[in-house]
């Protein structure tokens, strides 16, 4: 049924192309034959919708940015998401400015020197002063932007830590994540595939003294204001750890440990107060209803974002951000590794 | 004085080469023809074939994501026992988005894109009478062609085609337990590649040598048409690059048939630990990439040459700042090579490389501007004749210009950790080279196609197609920038299990309607095509008024270009509306008047 109702559409499409076509054929043989030269008339009519359609576009990014721009993150909640937001606002800034200046000029001299008849255009090959300006202009604002740039990357990436980071391992497998905490020794027991088996499902190498009173969890619970250091591990293929309200990623890569480190700055209670946040899980609320699907609370999450397999996008872990005592009560009810292994 | 001499050399060689006539039949004209006219003809028909076949899979799969898990026949209808009951299978999505994307890369955007335009206009535009190798020349089509049919095979095999993203990466690539596109699908998509590769390396020294020995009397470096130089730069990154694709790519089917572990170790998958052990998956990364940065730039530039070329000759002018346009191509060509890293920034590797990767990323912005405001200067005081060619070449200004810009975020390695394989990615390089780069070759296309065809194309459907190629595809790739703002992986089948993005539905919704009208909107196109081959109007010689040799020879296709001598090019390409001249345009062919000073 389908495929019959396709192929009738696809020869619906050709008919009307090909009587399309006769008849622009015919009005163009009746204007005298010289079909397929740009006319000035042509020239007039496409000059003019360069200027519309280029307008209508510019026009169409700023109606975007006002209805869409409030489905961006909200503000980072990790102490060096500020530093990446100034810089992405600052980057933003720069390209927008150069944006709605530059595609308003190219729509509009598009428009402006048209093709008309009798006119001839200006002889002009260079001018080695004008192009030194448009080659020096982007370099001081590209200046500006790694400079800082490479400021803000490597704070992120070698951080300097008033107070012992907390060691947490976050670990991959096809389709779920596992998370392992240091205990009391802050210090992570040696772990190998070769030891993966029944419960030992991130493979603790239960002879390594160190790994007694790691815990491992199904769920990130991170207490609020502590460095934590996470270390990223896969069993399979490759995933990425994706903390989008963090502003942090690494890959987890299998055969290597990777690094990545963050301090969360605002409790999971704390952000379903913020302002934007609320308005976001009302307008999903509300469209969940409309479905008749469950209503859903704000919960940071961490997402895999490196495609690894058929359940690549429901591959998720809740993250709770608590204060210390909330944190402490949390992991005292977890059981160590010596007691499940 | 010694390269005046190889070049009449030169020319009595190639004068040579057209004594010898022979009888043509139907396998030896359209087949296995060395002719470069009609090669460029074949690469542009594969190329066109395998466009038709990896759009028609973006739409399959944006009906999914506007849609998820819900039931269309249509899908029951293209994918079988992929989509039970019309619902589409999640591994048959990723199936459909890695062979998109590498179909649209590779085979429509190098091959279809430089295969065509590079064998087509080099020896007419420098002034020979075919490519410095015919045959060599008809061997990179045929491994071209060989490669896409495996391509197309590996749709049909059993445990589906490759899926694990048009990059690759090991070890989902590597393993067939991983998914099942990693199977059979897998071998056919690196045999295939491999094919291609060949193809590549053997129509890119053509180019490479043609340009460098063969250029008519006259045709100085500095008087190459900016189309010339950027197929000649092209060539050139393929040569350098592509070999360690085609390295990365033995390596890889080395772990998947000998066991070796050139990319795997510490893997427990099925129950079992697997033998592998010391490889390193970003190690595949870093070889990968160093063919797929020069790779963006193999596909853009050739189409910044084909708008070059279309905007100096619409806009009436000379392109402004020839000299800064050369200049610009080689720069880029150059710091493509030193910014692979930059897709690595979240990988785990050496902070202090991601330091050198911005820089060299973000100087790649200089170059690119001063190639935008070049074109812009182009236009301004200009006589712009609106042929459809023109008007795709203004769009890829456009586009060139959008997509470059959220580059400067993209390869800023602070920001990218935010954003990296988001929508914001995927509206970033489809609008800055896949938009780019569709457009230059329609461009070049509508300009070109009297030339390839000796018949015009009807202009009223080209201002149709241009006109919803250009709002339909500004509003697919657009607002994607707003879903990777907010978060939106890449890649996901379906948006549904994250709550935080129900939001988003609505827009993935309108992102798909646009997709299927502009989809449905190169019907036209196509038709336009097809029909002007035999039903369109004779074209003139020159129909557009060009300076370039190309508008010097015949309209009826011959051996060897021209019938008497090879033109002698006394001129640079660019003499429009020169003051003095009695009209707007001066062949390169064209002695200087007495008096008149060599414009360039």
């Amino acid at each position: 049924m389908s495929a019959v109702s396709i192929i009738v559409l696809v020869v619906l499409v050709i008919l009307t192309l090909v009587q399309v076509m006769r008849i622009s054929e015919i009005s163009s043989e009746i204007q005298k034959g010289k079909d397929n030269e740009v006319s000035p008339k042509d020239n007039d009519t496409q000059g003019r919708l360069m200027l519309l359609v280029g307008f209508g576009f510019i026009i169409s990014v700023v109606v975007m940015y006002i209805a869409w721009g409030r489905h961006s993150l909200p503000e980072p909640s990790s102490a060096h998401g500020a530093e990446i937001d100034s810089l992405w606002n600052l980057s933003m800034l720069i390209i927008n400015i150069v944006f709605f200046i530059v595609q308003p000029i190219l729509f509009y001299f598009a428009y402006k020197y048209r093709g008309k008849k009798g006119t001839k255009a200006t002889y002009y090959e260079h001018n080695n002063r004008l192009e030194l300006f448009w080659t020096m202009v982007p370099a001081l604002a590209l200046a500006v932007l790694i400079i800082w740039g490479l400021n803000v990357w490597s704070t992120l990436m070698m951080p300097e830590n008033e107070e012992e980071p907390i060691l947490v391992e976050v670990y991959a497998q096809q389709f779920n994540w596992t998370v392992r905490y240091s205990g009391g020794d802050n210090e992570l027991g040696y772990a190998t595939v070769h030891e993966i088996a029944g419960a030992n499902i991130v493979g603790v190498d239960t002879q390594d003294p160190a790994s007694a009173d790691d815990i491992i969890a199904k769920e990130l619970h991170l207490p609020v204001g502590k460095p934590i250091q996470f270390a990223f591990r896969s069993q399979d293929v490759i995933h990425s750890a994706y903390f989008p309200h963090f502003r942090a990623q690494m890959n987890c890569v299998p055969g290597s440990v990777t690094n990545f480190q963050f301090t969360p700055t605002i409790t999971t209670a704390e952000i379903r107060q913020n302002k934007d946040v609320k308005a976001h899980v009302e307008e999903v609320n509300e469209i969940r209803k409309a479905k008749g699907e469950d209503v859903w609370d704000f919960n940071y999450v961490l997402l895999c974002n490196k495609i690894c397999g058929a359940a690549h996008y429901n591959m998720q872990m809740d993250i709770v951000v608590e204060t210390q005592d909330e944190f402490d009560a949390w992991l005292k009810e977890q059981k160590t590794v010596a007691e499940t292994l | 004085m010694s390269t005046t001499t190889t070049t009449e050399k030169n020319n009595h060689f190639q004068d040579h080469l057209m004594e010898h006539h022979h009888e043509e039949n139907f396998f030896t004209k359209y087949l296995f023809t060395m002719d470069h006219k009609m090669i460029g003809k074949q690469f542009l028909i594969t190329g066109m074939i395998m466009g038709i076949i990896g759009v028609m899979m973006s739409m399959l799969f944006r009906l999914e994501i506007a849609y998820p898990e819900q039931s269309f026949p249509i899908l029951e209808f293209f994918l079988g026992k992929w989509a039970p009951d019309g619902v589409m299978d999640p591994n048959i999505y990723l199936a459909l988005v890695t062979i998109h994307g590498t179909i649209m890369v590779f085979f429509v955007l190098t091959a279809g894109l430089s295969g065509t335009f590079s064998n087509l206009l080099i020896p007419l535009q420098i002034g020979a009478r075919d490519m410095a190798s015919g045959f060599m020349n008809a061997l990179s089509y045929w491994f071209f062609f060989t490669s896409s049919v495996i391509m197309v095979v590996s749709l049909f095999v059993e445990s589906g085609p490759a899926a694990a993203g048009w990059t690759v990466y090991p070890p989902l690539s590597a393993l067939p337990q991983a998914m099942p596109g990693s199977g059979a699908g897998m071998t056919l998509w690196l045999i295939s590649m491999t094919l291609f590769i060949v193809s590549s390396l053997l129509g890119s020294l053509n180019y490479i040598v043609t340009v460098l020995n063969m250029r008519t009397k006259g045709m100085s470096m500095t008087r190459l048409p900016l189309t010339i130089w950027a197929f000649f730069v092209t060539a050139v990154l393929g040569v350098l690059s592509f070999p360690v694709l085609l390295s990365a790519a033995l390596l890889l089917m080395f772990d998947r048939m000998l066991g070796t572990s050139f990319y795997l170790s510490d893997i427990f998958m099925g129950g079992e630990v697997l033998s592998y052990s010391g490889g390193s998956p970003v190690l595949y990364q870093h070889l990968f990439w160093f063919l797929g940065h020069p790779e963006v730039y193999i596909i853009l530039l050739p189409a910044l040459g084909i708008s070059s070329e279309v905007i100096a000759t619409n806009s009436r002018k000379p392109i402004f700042g020839y000299r800064a346009m050369v200049g610009s191509i080689l720069a880029i060509a150059f710091l493509s090579f030193i910014v692979w890293g930059h897709h690595m920034f979240v990988t785990g590797m050496n902070p202090f490389l991601g330091s050198v990767f911005t820089f060299t990323t973000l100087l790649i912005a200089i170059p690119s501007a001063v190639k935008a405001f070049n074109y812009i200067t182009t236009l301004w005081k200009g006589n712009i004749q609106f042929t459809p060619a023109m008007l795709f070449s203004i769009a890829l200004v456009s586009t060139f210009v959008t997509g470059g810009l959220t580059g400067v975020i993209l390869g800023d390695s602070a920001l990218d950790i935010n954003v990296h394989d988001t929508y914001f990615v995927v509206a970033h390089f489809h609008i800055v080279m896949g938009l780019s780069a569709i457009y230059g070759m329609f461009a070049g296309v509508y300009h070109w196609f009297p030339k390839m065809y000796g018949r015009m194309m009807n202009k009223s459907m080209g201002y149709a197609h241009f006109w919803l190629t250009f709002i339909t595809a500004y509003g697919v790739f657009f607002p994607m920038h707003f879903l990777g703002m907010a978060g939106l992986p890449r890649r996901y089948y379906s948006n549904t299990a994250f709550p935080m993005f129900d939001n988003l539905a609505d827009i993935n919704v309108l992102i798909t309607y646009f997709a299927i009208i502009g989809g449905a909107a190169q019907l036209i196109f196509i038709f336009n095509f097809f029909y002007s081959i035999w039903r369109g109007p004779k074209a003139k010689q020159n129909p557009w008024r060009g300076n370039s040799l190309e508008w010097t020879t015949p309209v009826e296709h011959i051996h060897g270009n021209w019938p008497g001598d090879i033109p002698v090019v006394y001129r640079w390409a660019y003499d429009y509306s020169k003051p003095g001249a009695e009209e707007d345009f001066v062949p390169q062919n064209v002695p200087l008047a007495e008096g008149e000073e060599s414009g360039h």
